[in-house]
C-alpha cells in the first residue's frame, strides 16, 4: 500500500483527527490560565481546518474503495466545519458557567468527534464505512444533549434522543444485512449492478431509509426531535439542528441516487409521502409552540422537508441546490439559535415566546439580526433563504413534482404566519417586564456578524451558487 | 446440516420481539435491552448469510464484529445517561419523564 496517496485524499480527515488530539493535549497541560483561552484556541485551531478544506482537493479511492471523496463532498465538510466554528464561538458563554467551566474541554472534543464522524459518514464508500460514520456522528451527539449534568432536562432528552437513534440503526442494520443477503456486496460502487428492484430489496431500502431519516427528523421519525431540542443546552441544539442534519441529508442523497440507483421509482414516491408529511405536520405543531426552542425544531422539521425536494430529483441542480440550501439554513438558524442562546444566558433561561414581548426597545440590535434570520428561513425575497428556496422549487419542479412543489409552496405560506408571531412578539406586542438591555460578549457577536453576512450576502453574490453548481455535475 | 432458513426464522422473530417490546415496555433499562436484542437480530443475519451464501468473502463477519463493538460503546452511553436520569430522579420508569411533552 502506497501511503503516499493516503495524506491527499484524506486531508480533511488527518487533519480534524490531529485537532481533535491537540485539543485534547490543550486540555491536559493548560492550567487555570490556559482555560480561559480555551475557546479561542478551539476556535482558532478550526479556522485553520476550514482553511485546509478550502484548498482544492484530489479525488480518488482508498483501502479499495471503502473511503472516497469527491470535490462536492470536500465544499459539504467545509460548510460542516464552518457551522461547528460558529457553534463553538456560540459556546464561550455558555462554557464560562460555574458549572459547565472545568466541562468545556469534554464539550469541543465531544463536537470535534462527531464533525469527524459526518466526514467519514459522507466519504463512505461502503456500507461499514458509513456505519461506523454515522454511528461517531451519534454516539458523542447523545453525551452532548445530556451534557448538562444536573438539569434533569438534559438528562430526559439525552435518554430519548440515544434510544432512539439505537433503535433507529438497529432498523437500519437491519436493512443492510438484506441487502447484503440479496446482493452480496457492501461496496456502493458494485450494489446498483446487482440490486434487482425486488420485494425484498425495496423493504431493505426503506429500512436504510429509515434511519438516515431519524439523523434528519423526518417527520415519520421526528417524535424525538421536539424533546431533545428543548432539553439539550442551546448551542448544543444549534449543532444538532443544523451540522448533523445537513451531513445526514448529504449523505442519504449521494447513497439514494448511487446505490439505489435501480429502484429509483420506489424511493421518489417513499420521499414524496415523506416530504409532504415533514413539511406540513411540523408546520401545523409548529403553530402551538410556546417555547422558542420547541418551536425551532418544529422549523428545523419542516425545514429539512423543503430539503427533500431537492434530494427527490436526484439531478445535478438538486445536489447543488441542496449543499446550497443547507449553506444558506446554516446561516439563518445559527443566528436564530445564537441570539436564544446568548438571551437563555443573560436572563437565567427564559426561552419562552411570551418573555420575547417588547424585546426590540430593550435589545433593538438582537431583535432585528432575530428578524432578519426569521425572514431568511420563511423566504422572503431580498435574503439568502429566498433563493435558497426558490434553487430546491426549480430542481423538484424540473423532475415533474408539480404537485408537490405546489404544496411546499402553500405550506411556506402557513410557516411566515408562525415566524411572523415571534416578530411581532418582538416589536409590535408590549410587555411589562421585558428582557432587561445587556450587552453580548465579543465572541457571540463575531459569531452572528458571521451569520448575518450570510443572511444578507450568500443570496445576492451569485459567485456562491455558481462556484457550488461547478462541483456537482459528478455528484 | 440446519438450514439457513431456519436461522432467518429465529433473527427475524427476535427483531420483531425486540420492536414489541421496545414500543410496550415502559422501563428504560427494559427498552435498552430490546435495542439490544435487534442488534443482535442484525448480527445473526450478517453471519448467516456470509456463512451460507458467500462463503469465499468475510464481508458480513467482519461487519458483524464492527456491529457488535460499536452497539457496545452505545449501551455504555446509554447506561451512563440512564443512570444520570436515576440520580436526579430516583427511577427510571418512562411515566416518570413527562417534563416535556408535544
Amino acid at each position: 500500500m502506497d501511503y503516499t496517496t493516503i495524506f491527499p485524499l484524506m486531508r480533511a480527515e488527518l487533519t480534524l483527527t490531529a485537532l481533535l488530539v491537540l485539543v485534547f493535549l490543550y486540555d491536559l497541560i493548560a492550567g487555570r490560565r490556559g482555560h480561559h483561552w480555551f475557546s479561542a484556541v478551539t476556535c482558532g485551531l478550526l479556522v485553520v481546518q476550514v482553511l485546509v478544506n478550502l484548498l482544492p482537493g484530489a479525488e480518488g479511492e482508498l483501502f479499495g474503495g471503502m473511503f472516497r471523496t469527491t470535490a462536492m463532498s470536500g465544499v459539504v465538510k467545509s460548510i460542516l466545519t464552518i457551522g461547528a466554528l460558529i457553534v463553538c464561538l456560540q459556546a464561550d458563554q455558555w462554557l464560562q458557567r460555574e458549572d459547565t467551566h472545568h466541562k468545556q474541554g469534554e464539550f469541543y472534543i465531544l463536537t470535534l468527534s462527531t464533525l469527524l464522524g459526518m466526514y467519514f459518514m459522507i466519504d463512505a464508500g461502503h456500507f461499514l464505512m458509513f456505519f461506523i460514520g454515522l454511528e461517531l456522528a451519534s454516539v458523542p451527539m447523545a453525551c452532548l444533549v445530556a451534557f448538562d449534568k444536573y438539569k434533569h432536562h438534559s438528562a430526559e432528552a439525552g435518554a430519548k434522543y440515544i434510544l432512539c437513534a439505537l433503535f433507529s440503526s438497529g432498523l437500519m442494520l437491519f436493512g443492510v444485512s438484506f441487502l447484503y443477503g440479496t446482493t452480496g456486496t457492501l461496496y456502493f460502487d458494485d450494489m446498483p449492478a446487482r440490486l434487482s428492484g425486488s420485494p425484498l430489496e425495496i423493504l431493505s431500502m426503506v429500512f436504510f431509509f429509515s434511519g438516515l431519516g431519524f439523523k434528519i427528523s423526518l417527520v415519520p421519525f421526528h417524535l424525538w426531535t421536539a424533546d431533545a431540542y428543548q432539553g439539550a443546552p442551546t448551542t448544543v441544539t444549534s449543532y444538532l439542528s443544523v451540522v448533523s442534519k445537513a451531513a445526514a441529508a448529504f449523505a442519504l442523497f449521494t447513497t439514494l441516487v448511487k446505490v439505489f440507483s435501480p429502484m429509483v421509482e420506489q424511493w421518489q414516491t417513499l420521499l414524496w409521502v415523506v416530504t409532504v408529511l415533514s413539511i406540513t405536520v411540523a408546520n401545523l405543531f409548529a403553530l402551538r409552540q410556546q417555547d422558542l426552542k420547541r418551536f425551532m425544531a418544529f422549523s428545523s422539521i419542516s425545514q429539512a422537508g423543503y430539503i427533500m425536494l431537492a434530494v427527490i430529483g436526484g439531478s445535478a441542480l438538486g445536489m447543488t441546490s441542496l449543499v446550497f440550501y443547507v449553506l444558506v439554513y446554516m446561516a439563518a438558524n445559527l443566528a436564530v439559535f445564537g441570539v436564544l442562546s446568548t438571551v437563555e444566558q443573560h436572563t437565567g433561561g427564559r426561552v419562552s415566546l411570551e418573555d420575547y414581548n417588547g424585546f426590540y426597545r430593550t435589545n433593538p440590535k438582537l431583535a432585528v439580526m432575530m428578524m432578519l434570520a426569521l425572514f431568511s428561513l420563511a423566504g422572503i425575497p431580498p435574503f439568502a433563504g429566498f433563493f435558497s428556496k426558490f434553487f430546491v422549487f426549480t430542481a423538484a419542479f424540473q423532475s415533474g413534482f408539480y404537485l408537490l412543489v405546489f404544496i411546499a409552496l402553500l405550506n411556506t405560506v402557513i410557516s411566515l404566519y408562525y415566524y411572523l408571531l415571534i416578530v411581532k412578539a418582538m416589536f409590535i406586542t408590549p410587555s411589562d417586564t421585558p428582557i432587561a438591555t445587556f450587552r453580548t460578549d465579543s465572541y457571540t457577536r463575531l459569531s452572528l456578524a458571521l451569520c448575518m453576512a450570510g443572511v444578507l450576502l450568500l443570496g445576492l453574490v451569485s459567485a456562491v451558487y455558481d462556484g457550488i453548481n461547478a462541483f456537482s455535475f459528478g455528484l | 446440516m440446519i438450514k439457513m432458513e431456519y436461522y432467518l426464522i429465529v433473527s427475524t422473530i427476535l427483531m420483531f420481539v425486540g420492536i414489541y417490546g421496545f414500543v410496550t415496555r415502559r422501563n428504560l433499562l427494559a427498552m435498552l435491552i430490546s435495542v439490544e436484542l435487534i442488534l443482535n437480530s442484525v448480527d445473526i443475519n450478517f453471519v448467516v448469510f456470509n456463512r451460507f451464501l458467500f462463503p469465499e468473502q468475510l464481508e458480513g463477519f467482519f461487519f458483524t464484529l464492527f456491529a457488535i463493538g460499536v452497539s457496545a460503546a452505545e449501551t455504555a452511553v446509554a447506561i451512563a445517561i440512564i443512570i444520570n436520569i436515576y440520580r436526579n430522579i430516583r427511577n427510571i420508569e418512562v411515566k416518570n419523564l413527562r417534563e416535556m411533552k408535544w
